[in-house]
């Protein structure tokens, strides 16, 4: 039978506000166990949740961002259960009333867009942290992520495949980092997603029984995670079984899915409105200050990219793919007048090819634009060749120097001096009688051979277009 | 509304709340009871009254972003049951 | 000197004319605990603490300028958080809670100037009404030891009943500073909803509870709001209404108060002698001139089957923070974590309270949800509006605050239904979350009967006019129970 695989996500977002979601304790990462968890984050008696403005804005940011309905009126609510990293015995999320309603991605796979649905955006509370190594035979409990805000962002069930759901989290991770929301940085957690996979034979209409896999925290695992557990449900179905709706881990290191039956027994949140904390109204004054606030999006500045700077389309996706990319790139046009394709070659190519290969995101580049600018610069005016221009990357990346600076000391300026490089060719002609002979009966092929000399002779520094005039003139035919 | 011991466990499991075996029938009994008490609210027809959460009719204030809490971790845990290296101490959680 | 049977007033002005210093009184009082030790009022008294700051206070009045309330002893009830003194709230769970912090109001307090003697008995987690539930056993009614001082303030009412207190805070989610104050022959303040801060109030029903004042008179309860009240930002549910000075219209005419009687207060349950009594109170109040008007409250029966689903809901849920991880008791050798909470829980709290814990969980829980809780909440709004309603058309509403005097200890523990029905006048108020009063108004038997006054939202400042215009005219809140003249 042919299956049709099903795929919905709940993304998990850490938004980067300087304090808790209810408190005002730091949500700074990599802090000493437990010194940033406040009464509030503790959960000790008689303490009381208070809002954070900024899980507000962020929120009400990312649903404009998607074009979802922020409604008036949101609503938080009590999720209970008992779990040691979470102090109050409940965790502080939205239920009846999120804060950001139906909205909608695009993304693009094999070369096609297609939309895929948001049903919701919530805030809640994130918990804290069990440390199962040593501490003879008990678990260690460090509360201090525990009340760092979250934005969970609920997909609907609109993917097919798991490179449909990788490109859909890729393009949720893109954009709450542009819209600086959340610093997306999936090591420390603060994105993580669950994936609920159902199949269905092709064709059919009604969803198949499915099964959630819980915190996966990169995009390889989540497509691993995929591949084993649509497998796994292969092999159940076609057996004639059936699944069983549950909750499962992904365990990358043996990549199967086991299900975490611990975690599911007597499931019942019993959510209602927190009593502690009243209805959030969303003002249209709030409503016009973060619109205002709305950074161009990818898909607005990609097309202001291939427009204004008449980049090719893909270029122009790479570029815009990332805010500090595309700030990178617009200053770098600005700054040395160079035309948009070379400064869009130099950051796509050189640029983040070097950058890749040391793991280094745009904004640790070792060369700022204005230095870059600068090199570029010497392409235009003719100081030096783009071949030479690598030479001077390479040398820039590992030192300080500005690009003038190392033409200068390693003597790299192109030789425009007319005369220099007239004396050069003479050389050239004068040793090469036969390849002069060939040329001038009518082997144009020739004529390359000769400007190879000549740049080989001049170590790359003659300009190619004076080598060419003064060839051209010299081998007269 | 009558509830069973076996339901009034399942609560207690719920609550994560210990009650002792030969206790159990007499907080089925109360909370049959109570039950009973609360099924009174059937006698009125609510159906297009809105539920009513807070006595207040006000909205939820928002905080500024700024921390304004510091680290008071050792005076917290001095009240602790068992802490170890800065961390609160539970029995062994398996996943 | 026998200044216990002063008020806060007399007392201050006794202070700023140095006619005795706050170490004097203060060791007075304590001395007066001391003696009465028996009627279980206190869980814990602070007497290191409480000289230390009876000497600053006395450094502050002899330099002059001294806020009013400054030198007089108090105490709070022990659901308020108080740094560096266990704050139990009537528990075994919280037996070894020695609070990191202050309550806000607690805080309030101290920079009145206020000494605290220590924290008031209580039952157990605020869900009792008659003290009874509490883990260090009943405080006693001063009044006659067989009776409850009621609850769950009730460490509250029977100390400054007793005059061992001039005054005390309380809190109030479903009559708990009326009954006792009631119960015990002293004056009772439950104030709007969000007027009194929550911070570091031990949450029981988050929804309902307000802290409050208990004191001998209206005159003091208005001294008392006046340092309680106030906006408080780490409350999300404070109110950001200004506090007016309660003490300022105390003394105005009740000349054409219009004053709505509920016919439903005053039907079938309530025992005639009670009924005598409150309709002569109402009495004097048409002799100042007031008008009787008419009232309906006809959801007021529901008021209870509907607190019994979201009191116990939010409890529930307030109450699994007690856990035993972070604070609190916790069992010994848990074989795992499960263990850890069930019998950490089990051990740590008393029957009342798993009874509410239980009826909330299951009234939350799949499948019940809208039947109870929503329901709850719908019939709510219908209580609300039925008091809005009445208070289009009068100033304040007048009833009884219990349907009986102080019940028999032991009485009505057999059976929680007929505890709860006995809180029928006072739950509803709490619903909608106004403010009342329960003042002093005669007595049958010996035991104290009071009168409650209910206002509409913030008028706090009307109900201290009219509880004092009484007061000045009878003197039922003057009497102290024998043996604590």
């Amino acid at each position: 039978m042919q299956w049709e695989t099903v795929i919905g996500l709940e993304i998990h977002a850490q938004l980067s506000t300087k304090t808790k979601i209810f408190s005002a304790a730091s949500t700074a990462y990599g802090a000493e166990p437990n010194t940033q968890a406040c009464a509030v984050d503790l959960g000790l008696p008689g303490v009381l949740p208070v809002l954070n403005q900024e899980a507000v804005r962020m929120a009400v940011k990312f649903g404009m961002a998607i074009e979802a309905e922020v409604s008036d009126y949101s609503v938080f609510a009590r999720k209970n259960y008992f779990y040691p990293d979470l102090p109050k015995g409940y965790q502080i999320s939205q239920m009846d009333h999120p804060i950001v309603g139906v909205g909608h991605l695009d993304i693009e796979v094999n070369g096609q867009t297609k939309r895929i649905g948001v049903t919701r955006a919530h805030l809640e509370e994130d918990a804290g942290k069990s440390l199962h190594e040593s501490f003879h035979g008990s678990t260690g409990v460090d509360l201090n992520r525990a009340g760092t805000p979250l934005l969970e962002i609920v997909s609907e069930p609109d993917m097919r495949s798991a490179k449909e759901a990788v490109a859909y989290m890729r393009k949720i991770h893109e954009l709450v980092q542009y819209l600086d929301i959340s610093d997306g940085n999936m090591q420390e957690g603060s994105f993580r997603c669950d994936v609920n996979i159902s199949l269905r034979p092709k064709g059919q209409e009604e969803f198949g029984t499915r099964a959630e896999l819980k915190n996966i925290n990169s995009f390889k695992f989540v497509e691993k995670a995929i591949f084993t557990e649509v497998e796994r449900q292969k092999e159940i179905l076609e057996a004639g079984g059936s699944i069983v709706q549950e909750t499962r881990l992904y365990d990358p290191d043996k990549d199967e899915t086991r299900s975490m039956r611990s975690k599911e027994e007597a499931n019942d949140y019993r959510y209602f409105p927190d009593p502690d904390l009243l209805p959030v109204y969303i003002s249209p004054e709030l409503r016009a200050e973060v619109k205002a606030d709305l950074p161009e999006l990818p898909e607005a500045k990609k097309q202001r990219f291939v427009t204004d700077y008449q980049l090719e389309a893909e270029a122009a996706n790479n570029l815009a793919s990332s805010r500090p990319l595309a700030d990178y790139f617009e200053n770098l046009v600005k700054t040395s007048s160079c035309e948009a394709k070379i400064c869009s070659n130099w950051v796509c190519v050189e640029l983040s090819g070097a950058l890749n290969k040391e793991n280094l995101t745009i904004s640790q580049s070792p060369i700022d634009f204005t230095r870059l600018a600068q090199l570029l610069q010497r392409i235009a005016d003719n100081t030096i060749s783009g071949k030479i221009a690598k030479q001077v990357f390479e040398a820039m990346w590992s030192s300080t120097d500005s690009a003038d600076a190392i033409i200068e000391a390693q003597g790299l300026k192109q030789i425009t001096d007319s005369g220099a490089i007239e004396a050069i060719i003479d050389k050239i002609i004068t040793d090469n009688p036969a390849q002069v002979e060939q040329y001038l009966s009518g082997k144009d092929k020739v004529f390359g051979f000769f400007v190879g000399q000549t740049m080989k002779a001049s170590q790359g520094k003659a300009n190619p277009a004076e080598v060419n005039k003064i060839l051209q003139g010299k081998l007269k035919r | 509304m009558s509830l069973t011991t076996d339901d009034v466990n399942k609560i207690a499991y719920l609550a994560r709340l210990g009650i002792n075996t030969e206790d159990t029938e007499s907080y089925t009994a109360d909370l049959s009871n109570m039950l009973n008490l609360v099924a009174q609210m059937s006698s009125v027809d609510t159906d297009n009254v809105a539920p009513m959460a807070h006595p207040l009719d006000t909205i939820q204030r928002l905080r500024p972003d700024q921390v304004t809490e510091s680290n008071q971790r050792d005076n917290f845990q001095a009240i602790a049951p068992q802490v170890e290296e800065g961390l609160y101490l539970v029995p062994k959680v398996l996943d | 000197m026998t200044i216990h049977t002063k008020t806060l007033k007399q007392l201050s002005q006794g202070l700023q004319t140095g006619e005795y210093s706050s170490q004097e009184l203060t060791q007075a009082y304590l001395n007066r605990i001391q003696q009465h030790s028996t009627l279980n009022s206190f869980i814990t008294v602070t007497e290191t603490q409480a000289i230390a700051a009876a000497k600053q206070a006395d450094a502050l009045l002899a330099a002059g300028n001294a806020p009013l309330l400054t030198g007089i002893p108090m105490a709070h009830k022990d659901i308020f958080c108080t740094q560096g003194i266990k704050t139990s709230c009537g528990s075994k769970m919280l037996d070894n809670f020695i609070a990191p912090y202050n309550a806000t109001v607690v805080d309030k307090f101290n920079t009145a100037g206020m000494i605290s003697l220590g924290k008031l008995n209580m039952d157990e987690f605020a869900m009792g009404s008659s003290n009874e539930t509490s883990f260090y056993g009943s405080a006693l009614n001063p009044w006659a030891d067989s009776t409850v001082p009621g609850g769950s303030s009730g460490g509250s009412a029977a100390a400054v009943a007793a005059r061992l207190i001039p005054a005390a805070t309380g809190t109030d989610t479903g009559g708990s500073i009326r009954q006792p104050a009631a119960f015990c022959g002293i004056t009772g303040l439950k104030p709007t909803y969000g007027r009194v801060s929550r911070y570091g109030m031990i949450a029981y029903a988050s929804s309902l509870d307000q802290g409050g004042p208990m004191a001998q008179t209206a005159e003091d309860a208005a001294l008392m709001l006046q340092a309680m009240a106030g906006f408080d930002a780490k409350d999300s549910t404070s109110a950001q209404q200004d506090v007016p000075d309660y003490s300022a219209n105390l003394n105005d005419s009740l000349k054409g108060l219009k004053i709505g009687l509920p016919k439903e207060f005053f039907d079938e349950g309530l025992n005639s002698e009670m009924a005598t009594t409150i309709e002569t109170a109402i009495n004097e109040y048409k002799k100042m001139g007031a008008e009787i008007v008419e009232v309906s409250m006809p959801h007021l029966k529901l008021a209870i089957p509907a607190y019994y689903v979201i009191a116990p809901a939010e409890c529930s849920a307030n109450l699994q923070r007690m856990d035993g991880v972070r604070f609190g008791h916790r069992c010994t050798d848990p074989e795992d974590l499960n263990d850890l909470y069930i019998r950490s829980r089990g051990e740590g709290f008393g029957t009342e309270v798993k009874r509410r814990i239980l009826v909330g969980t299951y009234a939350l829980s799949a499948g019940y949800y809208d039947a109870y809780y929503i329901k709850a909440q719908k019939i709510r709004r219908l209580i609300s509006e039925d008091f809005a309603k009445a208070l289009e058309t009068v100033d304040v509403i007048m009833g009884p605050v219990t349907p009986t005097p102080a019940f028999g200890i032991g009485e009505k523990t057999a059976d929680p239904i007929e505890m709860y029905l006995a809180d029928i006048y006072t739950i509803a108020i709490n619903l909608a979350g106004l403010p009342a009063m329960s003042v002093p108004a005669g007595f049958i038997d010996n035991k104290p009967v009071g009168l409650q006054i209910i206002g509409n939202y913030f008028a706090e400042a009307k109900l201290l006019n009219v509880a004092h215009q009484y007061q000045q005219v009878t003197n039922w809140h003057q009497q102290t129970p024998k043996g604590f003249e």
